[in-house]
């Protein structure tokens, strides 16, 4: 096991060049970022729940005119008149 | 509510700048790492190695509250291997860097487990790969770059760090790194 490690290392160590220079706005821009992305995902979701109320409402709504739980009167026979 | 809301955000802005501030450094090192630019780069002009740290800090940012005791350093380099990941064909071409004789997935998964140190369990499930494609491509990398150690890639003074690693077959170096730096002007 030491055999690959001992080639591991070597190139671990290729790897550990000194840190570049972060620019000092790095940290800010990418909050900035961060919170423009937040409030988007607040956006989405808001408008999600919105359109689930207006969905649920409309429901209500349309279900308290028609009442589609009532049976529909019959009206395939028709009338027996005149016998 | 207004003030709540307020007072969580001010102490998320604190906690994020002393996490960026901390962690930033390393993590552009990865970030310049994976892109393949030579360390340097030109002044005055943001990298795409700061573009994709940014972008992989600002997710970061936003998923502040709900973290859950997760490490953000560990989140940011997850959501970075991630956004490389997804945006590798942009980065096939050479542009000088230390790793830029390997393509895209080798430095990636180069960076993550040598110089990040991560298991390769872990790896192997951030890039969606079976842990023996993970191990076979870190053992080919190990071997490339260990065939071709890096010369100094563009201006000497980028690379006194490396020189002792390079020095042990520093005969074969020159050859390959002209190549190397013939790219970064391209």
């Amino acid at each position: 096991m030491s055999f690959p490690d001992r080639k591991e290392d070597e190139v671990r160590r290729m790897l550990l060049g000194p840190y570049p220079a972060v620019p000092p706005d790095l940290a800010g821009r990418a909050a900035e970022r961060g919170r423009r992305l937040l409030r988007r995902h607040r956006a989405v979701r808001a408008a999600g729940w919105l359109l689930l109320l207006a969905a649920a409402v409309a429901f209500t709504v349309w279900a308290a005119i028609v009442h589609p739980w009532t049976t529909p009167p019959t009206d395939t026979t028709p009338p027996f008149e005149g016998w | 509510m207004g003030e709540r809301r307020a007072a969580r955000e001010s102490r998320r802005d604190r906690e994020f700048a002393a996490f960026a501030a901390g962690a930033s450094g390393r993590l552009l090192h990865a970030a310049t790492l994976l892109t393949g630019e030579p360390p340097g780069g030109p002044p005055g002009e943001t990298s795409a190695a700061e573009r994709l740290l940014t972008t992989a800090l600002a997710r970061t940012y936003a998923r502040w509250d709900r973290l859950r005791g997760e490490d953000p350093y560990d989140r940011t380099r997850r959501e970075l291997a991630a956004l490389f990941a997804h945006r590798a064909w942009r980065h096939r071409r050479p542009r000088g860097g230390l790793l830029a004789r390997l393509t895209p997935q080798e430095r990636l998964v180069l960076v993550l487990r040598l110089h990040e140190g991560v298991p390769e369990e872990q790896a192997a499930a951030a890039l969606g790969l079976p842990v023996d494609r993970v191990r076979a491509i870190c053992a080919r990398s190990v071997t490339l770059m260990r065939e071709h150690p890096p010369g100094p890639p563009g201006p000497p003074a980028a690379a006194p760090a490396r020189a002792s690693a390079a020095s042990k077959a520093s005969t074969a170096s020159g050859a390959s790194t002209a190549s190397g730096a013939s790219g970064a002007s391209a």
